[in-house]
């Protein structure tokens, strides 16, 4: 009879925190081949098809890379929240209100020079965001407010309120002559409003892309090297220390919120100016950029430069998972690789903490009784108290 | 396991073996924490559990409690060799454990936490308050627990809970009792009671086991010690034949510096340099917690302040190192009247200020040394270039530190959570000694710690007041404050009761103070 336990890793090496994830994505490729095989398509040739299909395939990259750039900031956005253990769940929202600021400024702009329009909508998207966010970093600091729940409930607000644009209202964003008129949508930019795809080593980059690198670059440098990052470490591990040391903890967690929300806000700007070109509430809704984003943050240890390389794997697997669905290969199928593949990684975060211990239980073998357990909890109430006891009597 | 070593322990005597533990080995990574150790201890008898921190005291009962299980050595009860896999497992074999942080639900009354998780055979009476309140009250008379079965928990005093902790493993019918540093929360008269009532549980045929470092309180109540030294059972002694310094000894394995009084440390013309007058201050939870508090405090001296956890101390702590706001009154340091609540004023005006909750007030337990070193001074030169942290310099500055305090730590970005307990106060005290204070403000700066770090600690307060910073010391400790202070304030229930002379206080008339008679 074995008993295995979870036991509390007193400090965790080095190699482990690298080895865990890979071994996390071996696990995801073995669980996935197994539910390939059982569906009966080829294993290996669905993994290289993602592969190529993703990734290395000419041409795919910038696909990826697209579906990367609103990953990266929402990404962003959930990793400096979460570093000081605010948990904004709500770049989804701030991320519409960002491309309804952004488009507003595109589409009033559209004449001037093309530097001033794509920094005008980068700078009203940060706005948008950060004005969105900072609702609930209010609503946190005077009436303690969980920001779980306020950001979860702006984000419903947040869609009705572009949906509304579009939909039910003659906005200013709405396109009311052509088809436009039989058919709500947005208007689109000019053409001068459009951002730029600059091309880097042949592949097409685009330019929202650019702009987000920069950013983990900056909050990188931010939360490591400048007081103000200084601040933030202490809030978070103890808000009393933060107390002691006369740090104002109501500021820099507003700090914190907004600038969290301006980066899903340029997410949004960068939905409109790189992508979209238009204010599109469905399309963003289906995407659900805000909420892939904290899982892209959790998977880069809240670390703004992993957060870059997560969003291309992630950005990879999107359009690898639209390349592969078919009529004979089910898009639920995708989802549920993708999903294996989250699942074992994180999943594996508990063995970097805790080490597995298997415990042989003596003495304990003709006991049929005693079940295998792996809580201590049942190994111990009174009706199994034989099985407690192990052999080696009188010794 | 060699069962005639039980005779050997036990020959001559009529004692009963009821706890017995052979060659337990314990590992945390590559930290071995017991080190095959053996502890016995008798039906009937009181053994204290002797040894500094680290020692390995907490291992070794928790191993007995069924909170971790030996990675090699056997445990008997009553003779019978027993794997207690979990807390619940020691209790069915009649382990009882009073945790030095009780464990009760403030909300709840007496009766209800004492029934609280009762397990299955117990099961009959768990929703019969009736039975509950008779049985609680039968057995708080048998021991002199004198608490209401009917009270709720925040309504009652540190000793009460103490009490109440005690029922309910008592209710649980434990006949081997480990309590964990049970006197750490009590005043003199409080801790005598409580000797009392385990004396009458052992008499009783119950195994009463108490974790200490306190020497005083183990010569005063146990039968026999076991003291423990890096993980190894040094001796088993009968406490009969000895006294406190050679416990001591034996404790730290060299003679120890011991109830050495200070002497004073005031110049006679020395100006004061901090003057509260007339304090009044909230609680945290907004309700009077300082009333009409006056005292100053002269260049060089030690000023004690002594009194029951709970009476103000924490909240006068805070307000004269600058956390904490107050509501009417005046504070003056060398002449300068200070914004209360300010810490980053007071630390201007030279305050320094060691707290009692080192790990999360004092320090940031997940950042490493050096970002703790900066806490108080992050904002300027030379910590700072603003807007950047000075991440080299500082560096190197907490490895001078390190150096020059002894901080024990691979180096300065170690988490400082990882650091043993005396290694954490000398790097909070580091911190606070190098910004050169005129006033240092310090709260229970020794409890917890060894007699080693003790020591270490002490020379670095009077080094302090050598050089001519006036030490507000805020303890608990009795023998502290009466060996390092100049004057003593005593404390009740948010005022100074008395300040008396540090030479002349006996230990009876302070704690008649701490109780509140006058």
């Amino acid at each position: 009879m074995r008993s295995i336990a979870f036991e509390r890793r007193t400090n965790t090496p080095k190699w482990l925190r690298i080895a865990v994830p890979m071994f996390g994505i071996a696990i995801a490729l073995v669980l996935g081949a197994m539910l390939l095989a059982w569906t009966g398509h080829a294993t290996t040739g669905t993994y290289r098809q993602i592969l190529h299909r993703g990734f290395t395939d000419p041409g795919t990259f910038a696909t990826t890379l697209v579906a990367a750039t609103p990953l990266l900031f929402t990404g962003l956005t959930a990793a400096i929240a979460y570093r000081m253990g605010v948990f904004n769940i709500g770049g989804e929202g701030q991320l519409f209100i960002g491309a309804m600021f952004a488009s507003f400024v595109g589409l009033g702009l559209g004449s001037a020079p093309t530097v001033v329009v794509v920094a005008s909508m980068i700078l009203a998207g940060a706005v948008g965001g950060s004005l969105w966010a900072s609702i609930a970093a209010v609503l946190r600091d005077r009436f303690r407010c969980n920001e779980i729940i306020t950001t979860l409930m702006l984000n419903y607000l947040a869609g009705i309120l572009i949906q509304y644009l579009i939909f039910s209202s003659h906005s200013y964003w709405r396109e009311l002559t052509g088809t436009g008129a039989l058919f709500p949508q947005g208007r689109m930019l000019s053409e001068r409003a459009q951002w730029p795809n600059p091309h880097i080593g042949g592949t097409p980059v685009p330019f929202g892309f650019i702009v987000g690198i920069s950013f983990a670059v900056l909050i990188f440098v931010l939360l490591r090297s400048t007081r103000f990052g200084y601040r933030v470490r202490v809030i978070a591990d103890a808000p009393a220390a933060a107390k002691y040391a006369g740090i104002n903890a109501r500021r820099t967690t507003f700090a914190v919120l907004a600038l969290s929300g301006a980066m899903a806000g340029i997410g949004g700007a960068s939905d409109v100016g790189d992508f979209r070109h238009t204010l599109d509430p469905k399309g963003l809704q289906q995407a659900g950029y805000g909420y892939t984003g904290i899982v892209v943050a959790a998977l880069g240890r809240l670390n703004p430069i992993a957060v870059v390389f997560v969003a291309i794997l992630m950005g990879g697997l999107n359009t690898a998972g639209l390349a592969l669905q078919g009529p004979d290969f089910p898009a639920g199928l995708v989802g549920t690789l993708q999903g294996l593949l989250l699942f074992c990684t994180l999943g594996g975060e508990g063995l970097a903490r805790y080490r597995i211990v298997i415990r042989r239980r003596a003495g304990s073998a003709s006991r049929s009784a005693a079940p295998r357990s792996s809580s201590p909890r049942s190994a111990a109430s009174p009706t199994e108290a034989p099985g407690l006891a192990t052999g080696e009597v009188g010794g | 396991m060699n069962p005639e070593s039980i005779d050997v322990l036990t020959a001559g005597t009529n004692l009963v073996p009821a706890v017995e533990m052979f060659g337990i080995t314990k590992r945390f990574g590559d930290v071995v924490a017991n080190d095959g150790v053996n502890f016995h201890a008798c039906v009937g008898e009181v053994h204290a559990l002797l040894g500094e921190n680290g020692a390995g005291k907490s291992t070794l009962t928790n191993m007995l409690t069924g909170i971790y299980q030996p990675d090699a050595g056997e445990i008997r009860l009553y003779e019978k060799p027993l794997r207690l896999t979990s807390p619940r497992a020691a209790i069915a074999a009649g382990v009882g454990m009073v945790h030095q942080h009780f464990k009760l639900v403030p909300t709840f009354t007496v009766a209800e936490n004492v029934v609280l998780g009762l397990s299955a055979e117990h099961r009959g009476v768990k929703f019969r308050r009736a039975a509950i309140e008779r049985r609680v009250a039968e057995l708080s008379e048998r021991y002199q627990l004198a608490v209401d079965p009917a009270k709720k928990i925040w309504q009652l005093s540190v000793g009460e809970r103490q009490r109440v902790e005690l029922l309910k493993v008592l209710i649980r019918e434990a006949r081997i009792l480990v309590l964990d540093e049970p006197t750490a929360v009590l005043t003199p008269q409080e801790a005598d009671s409580l000797f009392v009532t385990l004396r009458s549980m052992a008499d009783d045929g119950r195994t009463v086991i108490f974790i200490s470092h306190k020497l005083y309180e183990v010569t005063a109540v146990s039968d026999r010690v076991t003291v423990l030294r890096d993980g190894r059972n040094i001796a088993t002694v009968d406490t009969a034949d000895c006294d406190q310094r050679s416990l001591a000894a034996l404790m730290v394995g060299r003679d120890v510096q011991f109830d050495r009084r200070v002497g004073t440390h005031v110049r006679g013309d020395s100006e004061p340099v901090l003057i509260a007058a007339n304090v009044d201050a909230d609680g945290d939870d907004d309700r009077g917690a300082l009333h009409a508090i006056s005292l100053s405090l002269r260049a060089g001296e030690i000023l004690g302040i002594a009194g029951v956890a709970g009476n103000g101390q924490r909240e006068l702590g805070e307000v004269l190192g600058g956390i904490r706001r107050i509501r009417s009154g005046n504070i003056d340091v060398c002449g300068k009247q200070q914004t209360c609540g300010d810490p980053v004023a007071f630390a201007k005006s030279r305050v320094a200020y060691v707290p009692e909750d080192r790990l999360g007030t004092g320090l940031a337990p997940s950042l490493s040394i050096a970002d703790n070193v900066a806490l108080r001074s992050f904002r300027a030169a030379p910590f700072a270039r603003p807007p950047f942290i000075r991440r080299r310099w500082l560096r190197s500055h907490t490895q001078e530190l390190m150096s020059r305090y002894d901080v024990k730590a691979p180096g300065p970005e170690t988490p400082i959570r990882k650091l043993s307990g005396g290694n954490i106060q000398k790097v909070l005290l580091a911190r606070e000694f190098e910004s050169d204070p005129l006033v240092l403000v310090v709260a229970s700066p020794t409890r917890g710690l060894d007699v080693g770090a003790i020591e270490n600690v002490r020379s670095l307060l009077v080094t302090a007041a050598e050089r001519g910073t006036g030490i507000v010391l805020i303890s608990e400790d009795l023998d502290e404050v009466r060996a390092m202070c100049d004057r003593i304030a005593v404390m009740y229930e948010g005022r100074i009761v008395g300040i008396v002379d540090g030479e002349s206080a006996d230990v009876n008339t302070l704690g008649l103070m701490m109780a509140g008679a006058t």
